[in-house]
């Protein structure tokens, strides 16, 4: 796997993907999208299922940013690889938005449905606590000048972090919460119609390709960064 | 059309709902595309500078 990690390699590699990945990305939304307005409304919540659509993908994407960040984070304290650190630091502000944006189209589901934007349960709660891991591992990083040190210091806060992953996936089941209960990913197949299980889908591997598309950029753009600043140090 | 713009008299949520989520991904991959076109733009000014 580390012979791949070289920024050299990964640069050569990864260059003729993203296009291809990207491509992949916008055809999925396009189809998501339209397969989103096309279905009927729910019989109990009307037209607000549609919310559903870009609600769960953004939650979802979230969650699955956060776990590479810090694999990513984990893979570079252990073993002190520098593409790792880039990949960790660079997962951050992108898991950040998508976070922001399931809890803003949470809360837009939430009022028409339960008539509050927002309730401090369990799962509402965590999920801002994701936000929160996310813009301190952010500051973090900001804060400190040296990037190894930083590099070690975010990478603690973002393996002790990844404790709320697994809060978050179980607290509709840990505490009675007015947030849905498991309804896809469950024993005995989904709990939803296929009318919604298709834009759904469509939409979540969207939502995980646009990430990886964005993702695979920004550590490029690391990279480079990285190559220039060392350049200037050089001539200086 | 008028109807599908309502979204069943829920369109004061669907509708910022999805305005929101396309902004922020659009806002976000022109910022990602544009840093990294910069980056390169940097890198290839400095490299042909330097023999």
């Amino acid at each position: 796997m580390f012979a791949y990690a070289n920024p050299k390699r990964f640069m050569d590699l990864s260059g003729p993907f993203v296009p291809w990945l990207a491509t992949a990305a916008a055809i999925l939304l396009v189809v998501g999208l339209y397969l989103a307005f096309t279905a009927p409304p729910d019989y109990q919540q009307g037209d607000t299922v549609r919310i559903m659509f870009i609600h769960v993908p953004a939650a979802w994407t979230a969650m699955m940013a956060y776990a590479l960040m810090a694999f990513s984070a984990a893979i570079g304290l252990i073993n002190r690889h520098p593409l790792a650190d880039a990949a960790a630091k660079t997962a951050a502000p992108l898991g950040a938005l998508f976070t922001a944006l399931a809890l803003v189209t949470g809360s837009l589901w939430g009022k028409p449905m339960w008539g509050a934007w927002w309730v401090w349960d369990a799962r509402l709660t965590s999920f801002l606590l994701l936000l929160f891991l996310y813009l301190g591992y952010i500051a973090l990083w900001n804060a400190i000048e040296d990037e190894t040190r930083a590099a070690r210091a975010t990478a603690i806060l973002a393996i002790v972090g990844a404790v709320n992953l697994p809060i978050i996936e179980f607290s509709v089941e840990w505490w009675s919460t007015l947030h849905q209960g498991e309804s896809i990913l469950r024993k005995g197949g989904p709990l939803i119609a296929p009318v919604f299980l298709w834009p759904l889908a469509a939409m979540a591997l969207g939502y995980t390709l646009l990430f990886f598309t964005l993702w695979i950029v920004r550590i490029r753009t690391e990279i480079l960064n990285r190559r220039l600043r060392a350049l200037q140090m050089g001539a200086a | 059309m008028t109807e599908f713009l309502a979204q069943g008299g829920y369109a004061a949520f669907v509708w910022p709902a999805y305005g929101v989520s396309v902004a922020g991904l659009v806002v976000a991959a022109v910022i990602v595309w544009r840093s990294y076109a910069k980056a390169k733009a940097h890198l290839a000014a400095l490299e042909t500078r330097r023999p």
